[in-house]
């Protein structure tokens, strides 16, 4: 059921995950959602609605129980480089260098190049996200904010067709936040990158994505309304926020979350 | 100077209190620390590398008599122990079946294995250096597969997206990652090879240092508890050496990771 110029599609997809004491945990329940090539996504809702679980779907780290996902018109049943994630806790190796790290990814997606051309990949996309100076370093003597950057150079170092970020700035200060959503957005534009980024926070939402789609509470989340977007590229933080449809498009998402969250305390309560 | 203080004042109670020990009960049923040395002093502390021919050695031969009978020992146990233990981590049916035998052999004291490996190699040398290793390598074998266990599912991950071939995930991801438990084994291990290669020389040996104490003991004469006491420190230092040499290695050895 691909549409002729989807990308990625997800077809009425519904992931259970087994309970210790039998019985299944009903995490997401028919999802259907197209994503254009160079389209941004977010992915947002409340935690526990399975945005993650969602998002491992869409890298092949996992199986959906029913429907399945479409990539150009082929169903992905494994994870690849083509569909590379940036982890939320950046997932780096911790016993390589930073230059280490992107050199696997780079040697291993790779290995018929030459490894001259495989080095000025790698030098190319640390002086991307501004490592240069810090390239010999282990990921432990890095602040959250470069390892996150890391995490960033090595996926966009392997170019691949899908970009997936799963709360790719939620461990960071507000200010390193912002400067890093504003290199993502420019390398997003600049190489018209697809991506799909799993957020909690509405204004990064706003800032990044083309569309936003919101996922009702779990157990058994689906997709409660998605939002388009429009506000004009290339995006800047103030210019964006001053933008007149901005805080129309923001209450609408804010509203969205807490009703949700008023439905998740009626559920509570009446347990 | 205020670093040494520490030391300086609670080794020295505890001196003194040994110095009291030995008024109460008599010289000649425990030494104190003073009357050690001056037993010792000549040829033990003097010239510890004396070799009057036969089992009668300074103090630095029978040290590195059982050194050597540890470094056999240990190093193979280290090798079989981490090749087992990396077959055990990997292959998870292995791991599961063989997990009791481990669990029940790993319990097993060092000195109850001399008996049977004794009879098994006719050999007291021989029999001395497989105590050692069958003590050793349990720890080296658990460390090994449960470092292999806990690979963080970050790792893997990253390991499934790139598509790294099996060759290239063991080699970039279980081996790194694993360094710093098997360090942890071989750390426990050579403390038990230590603890072993003493007990198993007391019984049965030519020469090592376990062999002297216990020679001692036999020869029963005047400075024999000096002597005993002075090869029970030189026991512990050596032992403290080891454990920090591995220690040392390890940590050179593991880089970032841990």
């Amino acid at each position: 059921m691909a549409t002729p110029n989807g990308l990625i599609t997800v077809d009425s997809v519904t992931q259970t995950f087994p309970l210790d004491g039998g019985g299944q945990y009903v995490a997401l329940r028919s999802i259907n959602l197209d994503i254009a090539p160079g389209e941004f996504v977010t992915l947002i809702g409340h935690s526990g609605c399975g945005k993650s679980t969602l998002l491992n779907l869409l890298a092949g780290l996992s199986q959906a129980s029913e429907g399945g996902i479409l990539m150009h018109g082929r169903q992905v049943t494994e994870p690849g480089p083509e569909r590379m994630v940036v982890f939320q806790n950046y997932s780096l190796l911790p016993w390589l260098t930073v230059r280490q790290n992107i050199a696997l990814a780079v040697n291993t997606v790779y290995p018929q190049m030459a490894p001259r051309e495989r080095h000025e990949i790698v030098e190319r996309n640390i002086q991307l996200v501004s490592l240069t100076a810090a390239a010999h370093r282990l990921p432990a003597e890095l602040s959250g904010g470069m390892k996150q950057r890391v995490a960033i150079a090595r996926a966009l170092s392997i170019r691949p067709k899908l970009l997936l970020l799963d709360e790719p700035f939620g461990a960071l200060d507000a200010l390193t936040r912002g400067n890093l959503q504003q290199q993502l957005m420019q390398i997003c534009q600049e190489s018209s990158l697809t991506a799909v980024m799993v957020t909690h926070d509405v204004d990064e939402a706003l800032l990044l994505s083309d569309r936003v789609v919101c996922l009702t509470n779990g157990p058994a989340a689906r997709i409660g309304q998605i939002l388009s977007v429009p506000l004009p590229r290339p995006r800047e933080r103030l210019s964006v926020m001053n933008h007149p449809d901005y805080y129309q498009l923001r209450s609408q998402l804010i509203h969205f979350l807490q009703e949700q969250r008023r439905l998740k305390q009626l559920a509570a309560t009446s347990r | 100077m205020p670093q040494v203080l520490p030391y300086l004042l609670c080794i020295g109670a505890f001196l003194i209190v040994w110095q009291l020990l030995s008024a109460a009960l008599g010289a000649a049923r425990l030494p104190g620390p003073i009357q050690v040395i001056t037993d010792t002093w000549d040829p033990y502390i003097k010239d510890p590398f004396y070799d009057e021919g036969g089992t009668s050695k300074g103090l630095g031969w029978q040290i590195l008599i059982s050194l050597q009978r540890v470094a056999v020992g240990y190093g193979l146990a280290a090798v079989v122990g981490i090749a087992l233990g990396g077959l055990l981590g990997l292959n998870r049916f292995a791991g599961k079946g063989f997990d009791p035998v481990v669990q029940v052999l790993r319990t097993v004291p060092p000195l109850a294995w001399f008996p049977i490996s004794l009879m098994v190699f006719q050999d007291a040398n021989m029999s001395a250096i497989f105590v050692i290793f069958i003590t050793a390598i349990w720890p080296i074998i658990i460390n090994t597969a449960v470092g292999i266990r806990e690979i963080p599912q970050d790792y893997t991950n990253v390991a499934r997206v790139l598509r790294l071939s099996k060759r290239a995930y063991i080699r970039s991801i279980v081996v790194p990652a694993t360094v710093p438990y098997v360090f942890t084994g071989l750390r426990i291990a050579v403390g038990l090879a230590w603890l072993a290669i003493v007990a198993a020389e007391m019984l049965k040996a030519d020469g090592g240092i376990g062999y002297f104490i216990w020679d001692a003991y036999n020869a029963g004469g005047d400075a024999s508890s000096s002597q005993i006491i002075l090869a029970i420190l030189y026991v512990g230092l050596v032992g403290l050496a080891l454990d920090r040499l591995v220690a040392f290695v390890g940590r050179k050895v593991s880089k970032g990771a841990a």
